[in-house]
């Protein structure tokens, strides 16, 4: 079977134990059926919050994403080929991949106050040891000899990061941003829970106060729907083309 | 000091506290081949790292000139990038009409477009050949660039490197474990031995002459 279909049949499957257990409870308020988030889902589309949300969570993420996946990538190479720096670097490291989520975002209210600047922040805290500690392993395998062979043709620079280093980068690169995608989604919705007056995270924040499960999950599944299709369209096409030379 | 020569002095040279080399001094003349030959894990390796400014970690001075180009054991090419690209982002002022002229002239017109990982072994040391050569290099080092080749694929090697050699006459510095490559190649032929290994005294001679091997 092509992997197109296997993923449709997938969903479908995934759909279909859903409306089974949906009946199987009886109570909409409690699990509604797919069919029933239909209507709310339609209604909250055409009134424009749905979109105006989906949108301002999407620019939260974009940007920690961006952010944390820079500073991340400079520390981690810096810290993956300068041993002395990693010895210095390295307990910080370990203190910030174990704070909390929840703290970092509770102190950086706390001390940058309620607003935009704090939340970006907070989550891009919480991204960059992360990806830090992914791109630092990549960056500790780079191959020697073509370091050496790049130092005695006298490469630039900036043609040795681009052409050499960071192809040999690429999978870690990949693995960071995957499992950063999902992580930073989710830490944003906590953030806007918490602190924001819009956003996917703040209209569950709402509908959970009216104990609306059906909005809960109508918000919830666009945003996961949103996510596949930047894996599908975006992520893996990257990836094939950056892969290319593996499997020529 | 004469323009152009190249001038090895090492005095000594350890990993950690085992010595490796020890009064190693040589010099290279611009054209000129010099064959070091010596056992393996003898330190060979580590000399040519030393001169090419790989290895800074030794007592001794080197004069070297600034066009260099290396021939590593393995072909060392970036798998991720065409075998064009490989000369291409090398040698950035090269341009792309001469980096096929020397694609073709190591046989390799045809494979431009494909990537390192298609080409056979011996396709890939042609590579690197062509590589090094592409940048008109005033010293040349290759070290071991025909080991793991099957005889004929090495003799084809030996004889493509010659050509290249009479052609942009750099001067080289040449490693090998067997004394029938130097004889082939070398002018002149610089035997290493012992530990911390050291040249061999009274082996600097003009032993072989390239007219002689034709």
């Amino acid at each position: 079977m092509a992997p197109s279909v296997v993923r449709g049949l997938s969903l479908i499957a995934f759909l279909v134990l859903w409306t089974v257990l949906a009946r199987a409870n009886g109570d909409p308020t409690v699990l509604p059926s797919p069919l029933d988030l239909v209507r709310p889902f339609v209604e909250e589309m055409s009134s424009g919050e749905l979109l105006y949300h989906l949108g301002v969570t999407v620019l939260r993420v974009a940007a920690a994403f961006g952010l944390a996946m820079s500073i991340g990538l400079v520390l981690g190479l810096l810290m993956g080929t300068r041993p002395a720096l990693d010895r210095w670097l390295d307990p910080w490291l370990v203190v910030f991949l174990n704070l909390p989520a929840l703290v970092l975002i509770v102190l950086c209210y706390l001390w940058i106050g309620l607003n935009e600047t704090a939340a970006i922040l907070a989550v891009t805290l919480n991204k960059i040891p992360n990806v830090t500690t992914i791109i630092r392993e990549g960056a500790r395998a780079l191959d020697p000899e073509l370091k050496a062979m790049a130092q005695v043709y006298r490469m630039r620079r900036a043609d040795y990061l681009r052409h050499v280093v960071l192809p040999q980068l690429a999978p870690f690169i990949t693995g960071a941003s995957r499992s950063g995608m999902a992580v930073i989604w989710k830490i944003v919705l906590v953030v806007e829970f918490l602190g924001r007056s819009n956003g996917v995270g703040f209209q569950i924040h709402l509908y959970f106060q009216l104990f609306d499960v059906a909005m809960v999950l109508v918000y919830s599944l666009s945003f996961i729907g949103f996510m596949l299709a930047v894996e599908w369209l975006l992520l893996q096409p990257a990836e094939r083309k950056v892969r290319a030379w593996r499997l020529a | 000091m004469e323009t152009g020569v190249i001038c090895v002095s090492v005095k000594s040279k350890a990993f950690g506290k085992t010595p490796i080399l020890k009064d190693v001094a040589f010099r290279i003349k611009p054209g000129e081949c010099l064959a070091i030959l010596g056992k393996s894990g003898v330190g060979k390796s580590t000399l040519l790292r030393i001169v090419a400014g790989i290895d800074t970690d030794f007592e001794g001075t080197i004069q070297r000139p600034d066009a260099m180009a290396f021939v590593f054991q393995e072909p060392t090419l970036l798998p991720w990038r065409n075998a064009l690209d490989n000369l291409l982002l090398v040698h950035r002022g090269l341009p792309e009409r001469q980096a096929r002229e020397i694609l073709a002239k190591v046989g390799l017109g045809e494979k431009a477009d494909q990537f390192p990982g298609q080409l056979s072994l011996g396709q890939q040391r042609r590579l690197s050949l062509a590589r090094a050569f592409a940048g008109n290099p005033e010293l040349l080092i290759l070290d071991e660039p025909f080991v793991s080749l099957d005889e004929k694929t090495a003799a084809e090697m030996v004889a493509l490197t010659r050509k290249l050699m009479t052609e942009i006459a750099p001067a080289t510095l040449f490693v090998t474990h067997e004394r029938e490559e130097a004889r082939q190649l070398a002018d002149r032929v610089l035997e290493l031995e012992g530990t911390p290994a050291t040249v061999v005294p009274n082996v600097v001679r003009p032993v072989f002459q390239k007219e002689e091997v034709k």
